[in-house]
């Protein structure tokens, strides 16, 4: 929000200025960017040319090769990628992405439009790496690259969550995302990234978690959710960790450690594994689900992603299961393979329960919880009681990556329906395969950037607010982290109202536990409904 | 003839118009899709400033009570309060109503001499200027509460753990509504 001077203030404009974009400097807005990242961050990593800079000064420290660095780093990636290549060759702004980023719907800046935002990108790379763009230059769509052009690149890919809605629409295939992803490996390069991004992936390469918890921390924390759990149901939950030999991995998002939302998921994780006997193990060191190296580069995000199955293979388990987390998942079904190949010390996923095969699974051996939860649903398995979450009325948003990178549309609703008596659905274009992000994915989650996130979850609260207002609508279910944190505070704004629970909270409640106590509170120790005087 | 009639005759292009100047304050470029995607969910930000311009000039010509305008100002300028607007330019689409109305009818109304009404008409939209003051205020305001209680719910259990929260007996403490904060 800029202020004016009187002098401008008195020089009512009414129109917007128009420029073609190319000849529109980037202007870096409070509100929309991160904190860019600290020096020791990177070095915690070793990524190049760490050193402490900051966004709002006119000189980043940019090292004195940073053209060259660019340039052959666009080059060496688009050498190696062919996907990348294509994708900057082929697009033939259609613009049927243009209109599809909820960044771009909620607030009108046409370089949030995913085709502008790829060509800011593709504009260099037709000027350094194309016969034509070095010849034609501004004709060919090609131009300089400057120091303000680092900058634009820098500020607008981080203003993409690479939620992959626009690539849903893209009649070529291209996953814009991917373009983002790479523009900000690019801009890593030059040691250019933001704090809220860096700062998680080196707790994660220290101590396995985005958090930097260590192991008696996350006992320390755990025996908290088991004394809440103990208060609700009477009884003694208990939760192994790196206990070699046990059958099955869970891995999780670690913001489920200190979140509140995250912390009442994971208790309903607990009180499930529990409730079935389930042999399950976890890890102090693999202790993230998440990837923030994913938002970095793709080394990055190998690095982060192998400790998993290092881990897998030290405790000798048989497969994973995997928690409420949104990239994770994306990483599991569209990297995993690609960088490790399929694993041959795990086995094919089979539940010890319901003898159910995951045959889904058979490549990367992870099975999602809510697959698994549905299954034991279907099976008969858990004894349920909707009517204690009969207070909410609840709708679903699919997460971007569950929904998009792995189809994951009908375990979390089967599972909400059979825990809960009120269930509606968002009107079918905001959800599925077509949801809107909530706005903070891809490391946006901080708070300096406030403006950005409520603009992108516009769309999403929305939609909220409609089913809110038609049905009474008053708690959000849905199966990641980062939304379970962030999409409260976006909610308060777009619906308030809306309180926003991670599934498996709900499973908590609803679950009826052998030699429990008759419960009077929900997992949160508010009232169960009927219970309210006791 | 009154002002009220022959407002409610050139209605259609008025708003059509208000509408149309109220999405040339955004980028050129993405003027025509906040004008012409009709889908609600899809464009949230064109509807609700086209049916708002609507209903704000169907109230303004019905002499509507100022309680009705409230929530038709709110859901624009809770929109315009995140966007790339500077307080000023983000209610000036109100001001736009006024030279809107002097460019569609001006004529017609000096002709009818009906500029007295169209003055009283246009006392009742610098209030509405001011009411959109206060809640422009009000969502920048809710943007920094909002920001307040997501740092407070990210760093409740850190508080906890360190002993920096203290519970009173009997009374739950639920992260943004802590009860103390002791000076340990």
């Amino acid at each position: 929000m800029a202020v004016q001077k009187p002098e401008e203030l008195s020089k009512v404009v009414y129109t917007f200025p128009s420029t073609p974009w190319m000849d529109t400097p980037v202007e870096i807005k409070k509100g929309i960017f991160c904190w860019g990242n600290k020096e020791k961050s990177l070095k915690a990593v070793g990524f190049p040319n760490p050193r402490q800079w900051s966004v709002t000064d006119e000189d980043w420290k940019l090292p004195d090769n940073w053209k060259e660095i660019f340039i052959e780093g666009l080059r060496e990636r688009v050498d190696k990628y062919r996907s990348f290549r294509l994708f900057l060759d082929i697009c033939v702004r259609c613009g049927a992405c243009a209109d599809k980023c909820h960044f771009y719907i909620g607030g009108g800046d046409p370089k949030n439009m995913p085709v502008l935002r790829a060509e800011l990108l593709r504009s260099i790379y037709r000027k350094y790496c194309t016969t034509s763009g070095k010849i034609m230059g501004k004709v060919a769509g090609a131009r300089e690259l400057t120091t303000s052009v680092i900058k634009e690149l820098w500020y607008y890919a981080y203003q993409c969550t690479e939620c992959r809605r626009c690539s849903l629409f893209c009649p070529y295939g291209i996953d814009t995302a991917e373009i983002t992803i790479l523009i900000r490996e690019l801009v890593n390069l030059l040691g250019l990234n933001i704090e809220w991004i860096a700062g998680p992936v080196a707790n994660c390469w220290k101590t396995g978690n985005h958090m930097g918890l260590l192991p008696h921390t996350i006992i320390d924390i755990v025996s908290e959710f088991k004394e809440a759990i103990y208060q609700v149901t009477g009884l003694k939950v208990d939760l192994s960790y790196n206990r070699k030999g046990a059958e099955i991995l869970f891995v999780h998002p670690s913001g489920e450690y200190f979140d509140p939302n995250g912390n009442v998921t994971f208790m309903g994780y607990m009180m499930l594994f529990h409730e079935i006997g389930l042999d399950v193990t976890l890890s102090t060191y693999s202790s993230e689900g998440g990837n923030f190296g994913f938002f970095t580069s793709n080394e990055m995000a190998k690095r982060l992603h192998s400790k998993i199955y290092a881990e897998a293979k030290r405790l000798k388990v048989k497969w994973i299961l995997g928690g409420e987390c949104g990239h994770m998942w994306r990483v599991w079904h569209q990297y995993h393979n690609t960088w490790f190949g399929p694993v041959d010390y795990l086995e094919e996923p089979v539940s010890p329960i319901t003898g159910t095969k995951f045959e889904n699974a058979k490549s990367n051996k992870i099975v999602h919880i809510t697959e698994f939860t549905a299954d034991l649903i279907r099976h008969g398995k858990l004894n349920l009681d909707p009517k204690r979450n009969d207070k909410y009325v609840v709708t679903f948003h699919d997460s971007c990556n569950t929904s998009r990178a792995m189809g994951l549309f009908e375990e979390p609703r089967y599972i909400i329906k059979n825990v809960c008596n009120n269930f509606y659905e968002m009107p079918p274009q905001t959800i599925r395969e077509n949801t809107f992000c909530c706005g903070s994915g891809s490391g946006l989650n901080a708070s300096e950037n406030m403006e950005l996130r409520l603009r992108g979850a516009l769309p999403r609260g929305n939609a909220v607010r409609h089913v809110r207002d038609k049905f009474g609508v008053n708690t959000l279910a849905n199966i990641c982290q980062i939304d379970r944190a962030t999409l409260q505070t976006l909610v308060d704004y777009w619906a308030k109202g809306v309180a926003v629970r991670g599934v498996h909270e709900l499973v908590g409640n609803a679950l009826v536990m052998k030699g429990e106590k008759e419960r009077t509170t929900d997992l949160r120790g508010d009232p169960l409904p009927g219970k309210e005087g006791e | 003839m009154n002002l009220r009639t022959l407002l409610e005759e050139k209605k259609s292009s008025i708003v059509k118009k208000w509408v149309h100047v109220i999405f040339e304050q955004y980028p050129p470029d993405s003027t025509n899709f906040f004008l012409t995607q009709k889908d609600r969910f899809l464009n949230p930000v064109g509807h609700a400033i086209s049916e708002g311009a609507r209903d704000i000039f169907n109230a303004l010509v019905d002499d509507s009570e100022p309680e009705k305008f409230y929530p038709l100002l709110n859901d624009i300028i809770k929109i315009k309060a995140v966007q790339d607007f500077s307080p000023s330019v983000a209610i000036s689409f109100l001001f736009l109503l006024k030279k809107v109305i002097r460019v569609e009818a001006g004529a017609e109304i000096a002709r009818r001499n009906l500029t007295p009404e169209l003055e009283a008409l246009e006392s009742r939209i610098d209030q509405l200027i001011l009411l959109s003051f206060d809640i422009y205020s009000k969502f920048r305001e809710r943007i920094f509460e909002i920001k307040n209680d997501e740092f407070r719910r990210m760093t409740f259990r850190l508080l906890q753990r360190a002993n920096l929260i203290c519970e009173i007996e009997g009374e739950k403490t639920t992260p943004g509504e802590e009860t103390v904060i002791t000076n340990k």
